[in-house]
């Protein structure tokens, strides 16, 4: 029943599939000939198409944004917290175009996907994506949704730097990015949780080299460990000591190894475990390298306003003080290049203590900077 | 617009490049890119205040005047802006220090301790003065780094910074005659325009 669903939310939404018959030049010198896109909308494309927002999904996002797919669903898309009738991105203003990234898990091609060429999973066969490969996808799914240019483009985290790329790599294409709790690049110190959380996965006896369905197995505990890494990352010291503290699930200790004693550990193997049944261990393996990968200031020997410089788009960037993945520092790189080419900006610090999870929640003086922004954007 | 302001702004070229320190809700920068086609940003803590200058559609980035302007190149604004703002800051010196560095000109206006309407409070009562335009008390005021006239002037002599021009106001921020005569002690707001030196200057481009 439509009544069932909350007043401000999308409701029940349908995905859609796009197949793509065009080859797709790659980064990494490879080619992918034959393509699909899964993708969500929300709201409706105004005759003049100019209230278009794309959502770029974070890690292990999806094009699930918003709304319910069934009455009986618990939760609702993962960004729903800021799209809808009255939200941030306002439903009632903007068409919103969501979708699973290439390379994904969730209905796009990726590495659990068939290969045509032999007739199994892609599995580790799958190319390696990066960020500019996606905003290129994007490009092509835009065009076929008859979207000549974006009113905006907004993610967070891994999304908010496909936002940046598009305002490099199509300028003329966007004219609002807002890039949250993201960064310019990785550290060394981000690239090595990373790289903790592929050897999880490639050193666990069930990968097979990447070809693991073929064997109808699936890395679990790889798979779990490298989401426990990756979840420690998303929290605050904060978040998880008032989440958590030092609290036990029984009474007194084991003394012993294999007992769940802590509840920061159940809830981590809780995360994992639940993760691990949903994600593909190919996929997650091929984010956490389109993350290390991008770098779009590397084509200008490190300079990022000289890379922004060709953009045409306004900025809107937000940090989040306890996200220590991508810390308010690391925005602050952005907007520091950005005034530097002389680009309009608005950049908000927003005091939260969840740390990167902060992008996702509802806070209130994040809701409304971000509302204020977008309801600026001229349609 | 705020009187203050509404000075400012004839000192600011039309199409200059500006940075706002403190911008508030950002009522200056607003008018300047609408009447004065001027670009630039505004640097705010204030979360009110932010919010308003999104709302306007101002450039606004949230920065802490006291950690400096080290993320902004030198000379890459025509004019840096302080207003009402210089009292309240940890390290008026370095703050001014890094203006004149970053602006090729700064306008800073602040209220004037040496006023004599502060004189004769502290002269008469003893205590330190509280007046409907600074409410404050010793203990819970925001502006902590009071000076004269005198002492500002002072400040930039030893900066090597030259003063382009100088009003001395009231509180209506009207330049009456009195104000001219005697500002230090007839002069309640000052509204400065300063420079930096070639030396200091050549200084900061090594």
């Amino acid at each position: 029943m439509p009544t069932a669903f909350p007043p401000d939310s999308v409701g029940l939404v349908t995905p859609q599939v796009l197949h793509f018959a065009e080859p797709l030049a790659l980064a990494c010198g490879r080619s992918l000939a034959d393509y699909q896109l899964i993708y969500e909308t929300y709201g409706e494309l105004n005759a003049a198409r100019s209230n278009a927002v794309l959502i770029c999904h974070a890690l292990s996002g999806h094009h699930h944004a918003a709304g319910y797919h069934s009455p009986d669903d618990r939760k609702p898309g993962w960004w729903d917290s800021c799209i809808g009738p009255g939200k941030p991105i306002d439903t009632n203003k903007f068409f919103v175009v969501s979708l699973n990234n290439l390379g994904g898990c969730n209905g796009s091609t990726g590495p659990s996907s068939l290969n045509p060429a032999t007739g199994k999973p892609f599995g580790a066969d799958f190319p390696v994506m990066t960020v500019e490969d996606w905003v290129h996808s994007q490009a092509r799914l835009a065009d076929v949704l008859g979207i000549a240019q974006w009113a905006a483009v907004v993610g967070g985290s891994l999304g908010g730097m496909q936002a940046m790329q598009w305002t490099i790599s199509y300028p003329e294409r966007i004219r609002h990015c807002l890039a949250i709790a993201s960064a310019p690049k990785l550290s060394a110190q981000n690239i090595a949780f990373n790289e903790v959380a592929r050897q999880a996965i490639l050193t666990d006896p069930e990968f097979h080299g990447g070809h693991f369905q073929e064997q109808g197995v699936i890395p679990k505990r790889g798979l779990m460990l490298a989401r426990m890494v990756g979840h420690i990352t998303y929290l605050s010291d904060d978040a998880m000591g008032e989440k958590f503290g030092r609290g036990l699930k029984s009474e007194k200790l084991n003394y012993d190894f294999h007992s769940v004693e802590f509840q920061v550990e159940s809830y981590l193997r809780y995360q994992g475990e639940e993760f691990s049944g949903r994600f593909d261990a190919n996929t997650y393996l091929l984010m956490t390298k389109a993350l290390d990968y991008f770098d779009p200031a590397a084509a200008n020997d490190g300079d990022l306003a000289k890379t922004l410089a060709k953009a045409s788009a306004d900025f809107c960037v937000i940090s989040f003080t306890t996200d220590w993945r991508f810390s308010p520092l690391r925005s602050r790189e952005i907007v520091d290049a950005l005034s530097a080419a002389r680009k309009n900006v608005c950049y908000l610090e927003i005091d939260a203590p969840q740390g990167h999870d902060a992008f996702l929640m509802p806070i209130p003086r994040y809701l409304q900077a971000f509302s204020s922004y977008m309801n600026r954007i001229a349609v | 617009m705020r009187a203050d302001l509404d000075i400012i702004q004839e000192w600011i070229p039309a199409g200059s490049r500006v940075l706002d320190l403190g911008c508030g809700d950002g009522e200056l920068l607003a008018w300047l890119c609408e009447h004065k086609q001027v670009s630039g940003y505004g640097l705010e803590i204030d979360p009110d205040n932010i919010a308003r200058c999104v709302e306007k559609g101002v450039n606004v980035i949230e920065q802490n005047l006291d950690k400096g302007l080290s993320n902004f190149a030198t000379h890459s604004f025509d004019v840096v802006v302080m207003t009402q703002a210089l009292q309240a800051v940890h390290y008026p010196d370095r703050i001014l220090r890094e203006m004149l560095r970053v602006g090729k000109t700064c306008i800073i206006t602040f209220p004037n301790f040496g006023h004599w309407r502060c004189r004769w409070y502290l002269a008469s009562k003893g205590r330190m003065p509280v007046s409907d335009f600074l409410p404050y008390t010793w203990y819970n005021t925001p502006n902590i780094h009071f000076c004269t006239f005198e002492d500002f002037e002072r400040l930039c002599l030893d900066q090597s910074a030259t003063v382009l021009q100088r009003l001395a106001v009231d509180r209506d921020h009207r330049h009456g005659w009195a104000s001219r005569i005697w500002p230090n002690l007839l002069g309640e707001i000052g509204i400065y325009r300063v420079s930096g030196s070639a030396a200091m200057d050549a200084q900061a481009a090594s």
